[in-house]
């Protein structure tokens, strides 16, 4: 696996023996991370998605059958998947948006102007935003419900929004310590105002941070169903989230197709997240240890 | 508002228009804030404000079990996994390129939605699915019902928490071991600190702070967890396993009783704000610190 650098012989075995130790331990890892995915990938390669009594471990007779049934809609349950992940990937985009944007602004306001630093507001907010979400389920629908907004996207919009605030700012004002104040001031000096410094100076610097805050944001929206299964009751507003959630309660229904399903819905997170991973490793990480 | 004495005599009319720029960024931040959180908690304080529901909520078994399983939940689930993502993130410090590549593989749960991920946790589990399959395959063992046993269910929730949590506190982890600077593991070499030692005398006093935070975080986002319960364990073996966020939804939905699952989990706030403050003045302590 890797050659041991030449040397004394007892280190060179302390080295066989480590590079050995670090690829065990990188084929128990990669068991760990993707044994749930191959689980469902034998699920949904079933003919018939019962893998449960047959006791396979791997698929006997693979079909892609039930990928086609979700991706032409030939299921009955799945008639509307497209419709749905249309609603699923609204939801997403709309809350990455504006989590990005609200939370720059605010990261903004807070971090590089004499507003900001320690002051209460930024305390006290943060503070509020961090009660948990998912316990505020019933005043929220409450709320919805006196606002107008039951059965509308942007409720649930709201709901996620609200969930991807707090550590969307964490993370923008870590990373903002890490771009030096000198480079607003020399722009102020030359007479930008402090809009110009947001758009010209704070936003290109801040990009990864952004990245991470925006793919943050819509694995938030993307994790999410008990806001949209409570929220969303019409047929046209319905998400993929609903529907699995729906799916999986039913134990009588083929497993492989809301699997197959699942999968499928899995993939845009994905591709966003290892399209722009380089972004959110240098946005997540650097900010947080320059403290 | 804040810093009015201290307006500079040169250029005054600048410091006004910033502070005017500065509110005006922050107006929709404290919007979001105002409308959908501190209205959403005064709503759901004023909910449960009879002090009736609390007594039937103190004197309810379900409620006493779902506070003692989050608080063993978040417990044990919360410290396994920042300990296995500080260890992982030795691993990662590895300058080889496989283990680059390994990094990328490691954020595939972090990815995968909950419903996609959890749900094959839950499938894994049941009676005859995968893992026992794979126990009778391979080892010739029979696995027992994992969901009908209390340790067993509350375990398969912390793992499958940590399976999908891990990877975001090893990233973290990992860069705050990268900014360590190389003279001080060189001079632990000098001294003969390797292998256990460095990390003991070396790696974790540095790392404590960041952490500390982490667990903090991580504390408050275990409390607040409604997915991984109610996908993986489904709050079997008989709603055993349910925690305050589940339990709150089902007395919405199978009991019809909103204020108590409000109170139920309103209950738990003398826990979260403390946890909150303490994280958030040590965000702010940390740019003295280092």
């Amino acid at each position: 696996m890797s050659i041991a650098p030449a040397g004394p012989r007892p280190r060179r075995l302390r080295g066989l023996v480590s590079a050995a130790g670090a690829a065990l331990l990188a084929v128990v890892l990669l068991i760990w991370w993707l044994l749930p995915v191959y689980n469902m990938l034998l699920i949904a390669l079933d003919p018939e998605g019962k893998t449960e009594f047959t006791g396979d471990i791997w698929p006997a007779a693979p079909t892609l059958e039930a990928f086609r049934g979700v991706l032409f809609q030939r299921y009955w349950y799945l008639q509307d998947f497209w419709r749905q992940l249309g609603n699923s990937s609204l939801i997403g985009i709309a809350t990455m948006a504006l989590t990005v944007l609200i939370s720059s602004l605010a990261g903004f306001a807070l971090g590089r102007t004499r507003l900001g630093k320690g002051s209460v507001i930024s305390t006290v907010a943060l503070l509020v935003y961090m009660v948990p979400a998912y316990f505020l389920v019933i005043p929220f629908y409450r709320l919805m419900h006196s606002y107008g907004l039951l059965d509308s996207l942007w409720a649930v919009i709201a709901a996620d929004v609200t969930l991807a605030i707090p550590y969307a700012v964490i993370i923008l004002q870590w990373y903002g310590r890490l771009i030096p104040m000198e480079l607003d001031e020399a722009a102020r000096i030359d007479g930008a105002s402090p809009g110009q410094v947001y758009l010209q100076i704070y936003l290109p610097l801040m990009a990864p941070a952004l990245a991470a805050v925006g793919t943050f944001a819509l694995l938030t929206a993307w994790n999410e169903y008990l806001y949209q299964f409570i929220l969303l009751s019409s047929p046209r507003n319905k998400t993929v989230a609903i529907t699995l959630a729906t799916f999986f309660d039913n134990e009588d229904t083929p497993w492989n197709y809301p699997v197959a399903a699942s999968l499928l819905y899995a993939l845009p997170p994905i591709v966003l997240f290892f399209a722009v991973r380089r972004y959110i490793a240098a946005g997540l990480t650097l900010g947080s240890v320059k403290g | 508002m804040l810093n009015r004495k201290w307006r500079p005599p040169w250029r005054p009319r600048v410091y006004g228009s910033e502070l005017a720029w500065a509110f005006a960024f922050i107006v929709p931040y404290l919007g979001v804030l105002l409308a959908f959180a501190v209205y959403p908690i005064a709503y759901g304080l004023w909910m449960a404000s009879s002090p009736s529901l609390y007594r039937t909520l103190f004197a309810s078994d379900d409620y006493w079990d779902a506070v003692v399983s989050t608080a063993l939940y978040v417990g044990i689930g919360v410290n396994v996994n920042l300990f296995l993502s500080l260890l992982l993130s030795g691993f990662f410090m590895r300058p080889r390129r496989w283990v680059k590549a390994m990094l990328v593989v490691s954020m595939l749960p972090w990815a995968l939605p909950a419903q996609t991920g959890l749900i094959s946790f839950h499938w894994m589990l049941v009676y005859w699915g995968f893992l026992n399959s794979v126990l009778e395959k391979l080892f010739g063992v029979y696995g027992p019902d994992w969901l009908t046993y209390y340790w067993l269910a509350l375990g398969a929730n912390i793992v499958a928490h940590t399976w999908k949590t891990m990877p975001f506190w090893t990233l973290i982890l990992l860069a705050g071991r990268t900014a360590i600077p190389q003279d001080l593991y060189d001079a632990a070499d000098v001294d003969g600190a390797t292998g256990v030692r460095r990390f003991v005398h070396l790696v974790v006093p540095v790392l404590s702070n960041l952490y500390l935070v982490c667990t903090l975080l991580a504390t408050i986002w275990m409390i607040g967890d409604f997915n991984t319960p109610d996908l993986v364990s489904g709050g079997a073996p008989l709603g055993s396993t349910d925690v305050l966020a589940t339990v709150g939804v089902e007395y919405l939905l199978d009991q019809g009783k909103p204020e108590l699952g409000v109170a139920a989990v309103m209950a738990a706030l003398p826990v979260i704000i403390p946890l909150g403050i303490l994280l958030i003045r040590r965000l702010q302590t940390r740019e003295v610190q280092l």
